[in-house]
């Protein structure tokens, strides 16, 4: 059935972005509402944030932000290095886990981190995460070699694109804390919804293959995965509003 | 303030298409609504992140001590080949059919070679792996026959509009079916509904009287 979606969606923040979030002002029209209601339920519930782990997660993003515009202003090859050292071991896990075979898996990481370096001038930290940037740049790679079609795309400068709406008046909330805060709230996923959603990005598998595997009905899974993501928004309001209060 | 959609692709669609697990016929349907859907572009972008948070949380495995070197020495070499895109030339300042949908086409609405399936209804097909794709346009004020489906079928209005029993659907809507679904959409009466549809199985007619066209149907 189609959904209408509710005021807890992720709402693109900033003007003409659409790579990053926050319970925007959709959101706060609504504080008043249910949507409030949903978000301090889930704030009681939620366990205590760890804050030694997000200040590593904060650091770690940072670094390879900083590594990602070293490559794109000076061509530094050492920052290059440090970004290899990264992202080609968990890039090796994303596409073994697809069913690559080894070797495939490897000059497809070839491909992706030459990739890194010849676009790393179009990267652009106000957008998205240096690892949401790569983790398109592999899973368009992946699509390539796995299924040999093609992924359609939106054109952002077709006359007929819909523009984003400009919400100007919205506070920024940096890009990075948005990273941090979405790896603190994946830890604290139920691992039954964890599990999937990892599967879901990392196998190369529809959700009825999953449901298969996991022996599980498909509705259920589509559901968990529904339940994960709105958790994962929940839990990102939950924190952003404690840190305005 | 342009009119945005109001009925959306359920979030595991979205996912699927922002993991890059939904194959290429539904995929289309589903960009096609996010060039006209800019909070259904916000909720992909979302998506993206968590598929960059996971890869940033996993453990990794280790590579071959080669593969550092042999990337390196890529470096100074040209970038590597992409899969081509088909993107066309700019067409007029108003097109009916945004991208990615206009370059599967070949050109605005005016491309379409139409063909007539049953009175009132004429269908075009969209060339598109993993599932049948077709353009639909339904005569002003005309009613479908009353149908079920096999399988998932979404459906994006591209001009014009329809209702059936679960809503009003306008361009850049769209609409999910399934098995338990049967519904008769009936377009508006301002002008013919122009929509795509992707289908993994064929309709099923549950009308009384057109069930024996149900061999006919081919998607």
């Amino acid at each position: 059935m189609p959904v209408i979606h509710s005021a807890t969606s992720f709402v693109k923040i900033g003007m003409g972005h659409s790579g990053f979030y926050s319970p925007g002002t959709k959101g706060r029209i609504r504080r008043d509402g249910l949507a409030v209601a949903d978000t301090l339920l889930v704030a009681r519930r939620m366990p205590q944030p760890d804050m030694t782990a997000q200040k590593t997660d904060q650091a770690e993003i940072d670094r390879l932000n900083d590594l990602t515009s070293r490559v794109a202003r000076q061509r530094d090859r050492q920052a290059f290095v440090a970004l290899f050292q990264h992202f080609a071991p968990r890039l090796k896990s994303f596409l073994l886990r697809a069913g690559m075979e080894a070797g495939a898996a490897e000059e497809t990481i070839q491909d992706v981190m030459v990739t890194v370096w010849h676009r790393a001038e179009s990267f652009d930290p106000a957008q998205a995460a240096v690892s949401t940037w790569i983790f398109a740049i592999a899973r368009n790679r992946r699509i390539d070699r796995l299924r040999r079609d093609r992924r359609p795309t939106i054109d952002p400068n077709d006359p007929a694109l819909v523009p984003d709406e400009a919400d100007g008046s919205m506070e920024t909330m940096l890009v990075e804390e948005r990273a941090a805060e979405l790896h603190r709230a994946i830890r604290e996923l139920p691992p039954e919804q964890a599990d999937l959603l990892r599967m879901a990005y990392f196998e190369d598998k529809a959700h009825s293959a999953i449901a298969a595997e996991r022996q599980l009905p498909l509705g259920t899974v589509k559901s968990r995965l529904r339940l994960a993501v709105a958790r994962l928004r929940k839990l990102m309001a939950g924190s952003l509003e404690g840190e305005t209060a | 303030m342009t009119n945005t959609p109001h009925h959306h692709p359920d979030s595991d669609l979205l996912l699927a298409y922002a993991a890059g697990t939904l194959a290429e016929a539904p995929s289309l349907v589903v960009a096609t609504h996010l060039a006209l859907c800019p909070h259904c572009r916000a909720e992909v972008a979302g998506m993206e992140a968590i598929g960059g948070a996971l890869l940033s949380a996993d453990a990794g495995m280790a590579v071959s001590d080669g593969l550092l070197s042999d990337v390196l020495s890529r470096l100074d070499g040209p970038p590597p080949a992409e899969a081509p895109r088909r993107r066309l030339a700019p067409v007029g300042p108003a097109p009916v059919l945004p991208e990615p949908l206009r370059s599967y086409i070949g050109g605005d609405i005016d491309h379409i070679r139409w063909r007539r399936t049953i009175p009132g209804l004429h269908e075009a097909n969209v060339k598109c792996s993993g599932g049948a794709v077709r353009m639909m346009r339904i005569r002003s004020g005309m009613g479908m026959p009353q149908h079920t489906h096999r399988g998932d079928e979404f459906t994006l209005v591209l001009a014009g509009g329809f209702s059936d029993d679960t809503g009003h659907y306008l361009r850049g809507d769209f609409a999910a079916t399934d098995p338990s679904v049967d519904h008769r959409p009936v377009a508006d009466d301002d002008g013919d509904c122009i929509c795509i549809a992707f289908t993994d199985a064929p309709l099923r007619l549950t009308g009384r009287f057109l069930r024996w066209l149900n061999p006919l149907m081919r998607v």
